[in-house]
């Protein structure tokens, strides 16, 4: 082959390469493109509803199987003042608020929560990025704490409103926040954490209180739990148009592309 | 009556053709949202849990001798892949990062979007892989071009057949109707293992699917050593078709595109008579 023929397929080559990336590039920032591709996520979504028995229970491990190295991601330390000052009081004046569609909104005290019916679990925490780690998580289990409120009959969802701050936006929609459906809120395995390998929480792992909400991804498993809304729409909009939870789409990293229903 | 002529056969099925060039488009755009999504974590591990401090493959960005390097892990070994694995792209616009932006969907680092890419990719792969099979079994494409013929599997016929390959000689004439017991194997291996081990290694990273069926993620070890079996399955597609585009290319580039397009393929038979 000569230099000029090789040099030709060469560049020829590049540029069938570079077109495709560029058209890989352009249809992911198409909103047709991105249209077609949320209604895939969809029926995958309903795809594993289907196939999947929803009160099927996570694995649970052994004690060897702890991870040493328990990553924490996301938010490591609150920068509030108020759970600064919280923290510094070491919690004796938090309550967890539980309102929104309840029979009869309440207030509990940290106290009051570990009197409540516990679970300890060993399960394995899933990060969206693709590492997993192996942790005891001891807590209240949620659905019995939601009784002591009383659903209103159009309770669908479950909001868990969280003390830190991930992003700096003006509309507030940088506040953390998730969601989950009523059948994961009364699965035996979600728990409200307050101790982590028989210690109380870390402040990195989301001291006073974490969700687990396990066989769902770790964007899931809120920290630093403040209050618990009951709502019956995730994309509920106020008088001005504005959508009332974060973005519409259920939670933080769900209003930023992903999967509001992680349990892929 | 001793000349050579060329006759076309018909060598690939509609089916055969419209799913090949389908997977073509689904294997493609998979391996480039795969790599978006393994660039969120560029280490992989063995059994449920990841050992951050041991990796048995990691591609990171280490300062040595006060200069930023690529440092790619495997086992044992310690390889410099700057510029392309690690600390990746031109001098002057590196970026931290396992595979370069080139080989990602999209290029830039956004995984939330590679995963909607990469699941919707499945559902086509999928899809069309069971039309594939379904069809195959049935109308006996498996059978008749897949499965090698007793003839075919005798030792001295394989070693004849590796032999030959490695000349880059290639079967011709009435031989040329049908696969070479080489062709037929490694077809078989990537349609029968690769593949379906891609799905159900893939599945597995679900902790909802998890749930489901718990004992599917113990052949793997865990849900680290299923992520790492996904990622080298993904390393022999890739493997397998830089050989099949390099034997397409050596045997006849044009006959074997239009046999894949238009399903004709030419043969050389002795004596015209066929």
């Amino acid at each position: 082959m000569s230099a000029n023929r090789r040099h030709w397929l060469r560049a020829a080559g590049a540029s069938v390469a570079g077109l495709w990336l560029a058209a890989c590039d352009r249809l992911t920032q198409d909103p047709t493109v991105v249209g077609v591709l949320r209604r895939a996520e969809r029926l995958t979504y309903r795809a594993q509803r289907a196939v999947t028995d929803r009160k099927a229970l996570a694995r649970e491990f052994a004690v060897a199987d702890i991870s040493r190295d328990f990553r924490a991601n996301g938010s490591t330390r609150p920068d509030s003042e108020a759970y600064q000052a919280m923290l510094a009081d070491n919690f004796a004046g938090y309550r967890l608020v539980v309102d929104g569609l309840v029979e009869q909104p309440r207030q509990f005290s940290l106290g009051e929560i570990r009197a409540m019916p516990a679970r300890s679990q060993i399960t394995r925490h899933d990060c969206v990025e693709g590492w997993s780690s192996i942790g005891k998580w001891k807590g209240a289990r949620l659905g019995p704490l939601l009784d002591l409120a009383g659903l209103k009959p159009t309770a669908r969802y479950v909001v868990f409103h969280c003390a830190d701050t991930l992003e700096q936006t003006l509309d507030g929609t940088g506040q953390y926040y998730e969601s989950i459906d009523l059948i994961d809120a009364y699965h035996p395995q979600t728990i409200l954490a307050y101790e982590m390998n028989d210690a109380t929480l870390p402040v990195k792992h989301g001291a006073p209180l974490r969700l687990r909400v396990e066989r769902q991804l770790g964007y899931k498993q809120a920290k630093y739990v403040m209050r618990i809304e009951v709502v019956d729409r995730l994309d509920a909009v106020d008088e001005f148009g504005q959508t009332r939870l974060g973005r519409g789409r259920g939670g933080y990293w769900p209003d930023r592309g992903y999967e509001w229903y992680a349990g892929i | 009556m001793a000349g050579k002529t060329k006759v076309l056969i018909r060598r690939h099925t509609l089916v055969t053709r419209i799913t090949h060039w389908l997977n073509v488009l689904a294997v493609s755009l998979l391996l480039m949202s795969g790599l978006q999504i393994f660039n969120a974590h560029p280490a992989l591990y063995w059994g449920a849990k990841s050992t951050f401090a041991d990796p048995w493959l990691s591609m990171t960005k280490q300062e040595i001798g006060g200069e930023p390097r690529g440092i790619t892990q495997v086992g044992g070994l310690t390889l410099d892949t700057t510029g392309t694995l690690g600390w990746t792209g031109r001098e002057g616009m590196r970026e931290a990062r396992g595979f370069p932006a080139w080989a990602t969907l999209p290029s830039w680092r956004d995984l939330g979007s590679g995963r909607m890419w990469h699941f919707f990719l499945a559902w086509l792969f999928v899809l069309n892989g069971l039309v594939y099979w379904l069809w195959g079994l049935l109308g006996g494409h498996i059978r008749k071009d897949m499965l090698p013929t007793r003839k075919q599997l005798r030792l001295g016929h394989v070693l004849h057949e590796i032999g030959t390959h490695a000349r880059l000689k290639f079967p011709k004439g009435d031989e040329a109707r049908s696969y070479n017991v080489i062709q037929k194997a490694t077809y078989l291996a990537v349609i029968a293992l690769v593949l379906p081990l891609m799905v159900v290694t893939g599945l597995c990273m679900s902790p909802g699917f998890n749930a489901t069926v718990p004992w599917l993620i113990d052949l793997f070890g865990g849900r680290q050593g299923a992520r790492s079996v996904h990622f080298i399955c993904a390393g022999l597609v890739v493997a397998f078709v830089l050989v099949h585009l390099a034997l397409v290319l050596v045997s006849g580039v044009w006959n074997n595109m239009r046999s894949m397009i238009t399903g004709k393929y030419a043969i050389e038979t002795e004596g015209g008579a066929a």
